[in-house]
């Protein structure tokens, strides 16, 4: 009994070790970098922002979708292969723009081994010197420059600004818990907007809050930011 | 050994008389074949049924917890409370791909077009009736996926080794719009024109199904403007701007033809309009509103669990309901009868709670259609009112409640325990308690033993009925610039709900289009579809935790998450209000995250498996 036990024992543990004959090695270059304009990191909301990469040459097409984080920065783990890199026409708040190589928007990755890759992109808009303050005790003031990059006949309004502020460093239009808009028709001067919000009673207590600004390009789904910014209240 | 050459003998003669061919030759006693089925119209009918059936549904008395997806209520299921957390929509919600039913519809268009055994005018309708239903997918798979292969005959692979010659391309949405028209202009005449027959096909269901499909092109061409990202190069999603007025001209048209032909007439047997709005969803004798529905009946294994599902906990027939709860977004919607939105005031100016003798006082002076439509706090189902009331509010502002229905505690100032909660809750976290404060009424079934689990209801779901139609009218009208008679039509479905100041033709605007719809077809089905067509989703489900509305009116206000109002009695004994109720706007606990409905869920995601087997699949826009 005992005998047939220990055999047992040892055929199902012998399973733990894997069969190393017809299996891959786990990917292990690893792709990272920014969405950059001029060397400046894009900054977007979480989750929203994603492109592809293609690996040519396979029967089944799919792509792999890489998210971009809040500050612009993606990295994805891969397998060393030649991939094609494409931005989808309406991702993001910005456009892709002509590469050289390629002659097009694509952009061909040769990856053998870890590499850092900048993506240039040409945003509609960008949010210069943000600059926040809290005045009185809970009244958090965002002022800054919006800067129209793409002018002449792509350019495209802004349809409006808002400054969110949230208690974790996710700062956006769905995770704030207060944000104050206002609409593009209203914006006098793109060379110094103002907006400020009041912090509701944070609980449990919290003496900081993130801040950033954020600018929404007509017909764009897409959001540009500022920098995540803690300030102390 | 004798005796067994002549056993042998036997027997090998026995297996001479197997010779005859037709003794092989059986019919099968477990399935009916073709030449079975098309000899008889009875046969035929069953096989159409089982089609009717199959058409794809969203939102459907059958399923209850998708009217708790959007904004229209809020689900109170423990399973369900999900619905309620999800940041933004998946791309692949709502979307549809089911050739093979298509191919069933073809088959049977195939074999009815060759039946020779059949009555020639009972063929003639069985082939019209298997175009409505290929049709009828079609405007489902539409409304879903924008532009879809055209499939008109039932395609067979020749196992040849290369499947590529039954790869289509998608149409462009606009061909499938004019191909479910022109469909339906070339069916009528086959069809009988009787209001009586409702759950197959008729001459008044074409009209009806015309003005929704017409309605539905017009707006994506209109209101597809606003959103030009939402559209394919090659034109699978999105049409063109320019053929707006036709297709308003054709809804208008198909409209217009029903209600003038009298064949309908809208729903008005009970005096008391709120029961006349709720009866008319219920009452399955002779309703002359109804012209389509999907119909149950008891003891047939074909019933409903609405009514089950939904029934107030405290008048359960066992033990669940309470599912669906109506939001404060829907109910505060409903007009006064003086046509003028108004929030519910809970305070005072001076901060002051607002007293009620009655709880239900708080809705009255309000379109009939609200209490047709919900259950409000005071409200009466099946002969007895229901209790709704989350608990007692002292004069010093502390909530004292229980945590299940009907808990007990001892109040300040008394000995001994009194009820402190209602039978219908509203409890926070707890599943079939009015969590919002309502309890829906649409639908409900009247009939006892409705509300068992070995019985449940059969009562109909109503696809396509006359009041609908008015709306569709009203709205083709006042895109077509036509205010007066878009206020005629409107006018008429407001009158039946009680609103007999008329509106004028200045009064006709996009958002009383918008706003009449809402209250009138809540809870049909419709609001996904029409949000998608005006383009509005993205805008009243934008992914921001927005405070409630306080102008229902308008139809692009953001409607992100759903809000409820309880009831309180206030306990301040030797006080001039003790005893009365005050009101609370309350978000559920539940509520923890705002719909977000991205300009990639317009059309849902075609998946991968499909546009790998078929690479001349595009994907559908703003997905990437």
């Amino acid at each position: 009994m005992k005998l047939q036990l220990i055999i047992i024992l040892g055929i199902l543990s012998s399973f733990l070790y894997s069969c190393g004959l017809d299996n891959y090695d786990a990917p292990g270059s690893v792709l990272e970098g920014r969405l950059v304009y001029n060397g400046e990191p894009i900054n977007v909301s979480y989750n929203d922002v994603t492109f592809q990469l293609w690996e040519p040459g396979w029967q089944k097409k799919a792509e792999i979708n890489v998210a971009v984080d809040q500050d612009g920065s993606y990295s994805a783990l891969l397998f060393n292969a030649n991939y094609k890199l494409i931005i989808p026409s309406n991702q993001g708040p910005f456009r892709s723009k002509l590469n050289a190589e390629s002659a097009s928007d694509t952009i061909l990755v040769n990856l053998n081994g870890n590499k850092v890759l900048d993506i240039e992109v040409e945003p509609y808009y960008m949010i210069r010197n943000p600059l926040f303050t809290v005045a009185g005790s809970r009244v958090v003031t965002g002022t800054f420059k919006a800067e129209q990059i793409i002018t002449g006949v792509n350019a495209k309004n802004i349809e409006e600004v808002a400054i969110y502020v949230n208690k974790t460093m996710f700062v956006d239009f769905r995770s704030n818990v207060s944000a104050t808009s206002l609409a593009g028709s209203e914006i006098t001067d793109l060379n110094t907007i103002s907006l400020n919000t009041t912090v509701p009673e944070l609980v449990p207590t919290q003496t900081y809050v993130f801040v950033r600004i954020g600018l929404k390009i007509q017909g764009i789904e897409d959001l540009i930011f500022s920098p995540i910014v803690k300030v102390n209240l | 050994m004798k005796k067994y050459s002549i056993l042998l003998l036997l027997l090998m003669s026995l297996a001479w008389g197997c010779n005859d061919k037709a003794f092989l030759d059986k019919q099968p006693t477990n399935i009916l074949v073709d030449s079975q089925i098309w000899a008889d119209k009875s046969l035929v009918l069953s096989v159409i049924a089982d089609l009717y059936d199959r058409v794809p549904e969203f939102q459907t008395i059958t399923n209850w917890s998708e009217f708790a997806s959007l904004d229209e209520g809020f689900a109170s299921n423990a399973g369900d409370y999900g619905r309620h957390k999800n940041t933004e929509y998946g791309y692949g919600e709502w979307s549809n791909w089911d050739y093979g039913l298509i191919r069933e519809v073809n088959m049977f268009i195939e074999k009815c077009g060759t039946a020779d055994k059949l009555d020639p005018a009972v063929k003639a309708q069985f082939l019209a009736e298997g175009r409505f239903i290929r049709a009828n997918i079609y405007f489902e798979l539409v409304k879903r996926m924008g532009g879809v292969p055209l499939i008109l005959e039932p395609m067979t692979y020749d196992f040849s080794g290369d499947p590529t010659y039954l790869r289509k391309p998608r149409s462009k949405e606009v061909e499938i719009y004019d191909f479910i028209i022109k469909e339906l202009d070339e069916i009528k005449v086959d069809l009988p024109k009787s209001s009586v027959i409702k759950s197959r096909a008729t001459q008044g269901l074409i009209l009806a199904m015309k003005s929704r499909v017409c309605l539905y092109a017009a707006s994506i061409a209109k209101y597809g403007v606003t959103t030009p990202t939402v559209t394919l190069p090659a034109g699978e999603v999105g049409i063109p701007a320019g053929l707006a007025n036709g297709y308003y001209q054709k809804a208008l048209a198909a409209a217009e033809e029903l209600i003038n032909s009298g064949d309908y007439s809208l729903y008005r047997k009970k005096e008391n309009l709120s029961e006349n709005f709720s009866n008319l969803f219920i009452d399955k004798g002779n309703n002359p509103e109804a012209i389509f529905v999907r119909d149950f009946k008891l003891k047939s294994g074909k019933v409903e669990p609405w009514t089950l599902q939904n029934q107030p906990w405290s008048q359960a027939e066992d033990l669940e309901g309470g599912r669906l709860n109506p939001s404060l977004n829907l109910v505060q919607s409903f007009e006064k009868l003086d046509n003028t939105y108004e929030t519910y005031a809970t305070k005072k100016a001076d901060g002051d709670y607002i007293y009620f003798s009655n709880p239900k006082d708080m809705f009255a002076n309000r379109d009939a259609r609200l209490e047709g439509t919900v259950m409000l706090p005071g409200s009466f189902y099946k002969g007895k009112q229901l209790d709704i009331w989350a608990g007692f509010l002292l004069a010093d502002g502390t909530i004292i409640k229980g945590d299940n229905f009907g808990a007990r505690k001892t109040l300040p100032g008394k000995t001994a325990a009194e009820y402190v909660v209602g039978f219908d809750g509203p409890i926070d976290n707890l599943e079939f308690s009015a969590q919002s404060g309502f309890y829906v009424r649409k639908y409900m079934d009247l009939a006892v033993g409705s509300g068992q689990r070995g019985v449940m209801s059969e009562v109909w779901w109503i696809r396509y009925r006359l009041g609908e139609i008015y709306l569709n009218a009203a709205e083709a009208a006042f895109e077509l610039g036509n205010k007066a008679k878009a206020a005629t039509y409107m006018n008429t479905v407001r009158e039946r709900a009680g609103l007999i100041i008329p509106l004028t033709e200045a009064d006709i605007t996009f958002d009383r289009v918008v706003h009449e719809r809402k209250v009138e077809l809540a809870f049909e089905g419709h609001e996904l579809w029409d949000m998608k067509r005006w383009r509005l989703a993205h805008i009243i489900w934008n992914g921001q935790s927005t405070e409630l509305t306080t102008n229902p009116g308008k139809a692009d206000e953001v409607s992100t998450r759903v809000f409820g109002m309880w009831p309180y009695k206030y306990y301040n004994p030797g006080g001039a209000n003790d005893g009365k109720y005050v009101f609370q706007k309350i978000i559920p606990a539940q509520v923890t995250n705002a719909h977000r409905f991205r300009l990639g869920n317009y059309y849902s995601d075609i998946n991968s498996t499909i546009r790998n087997n078929n690479p001349l699949i595009t994907r559908n826009p703003n997905q990437e």
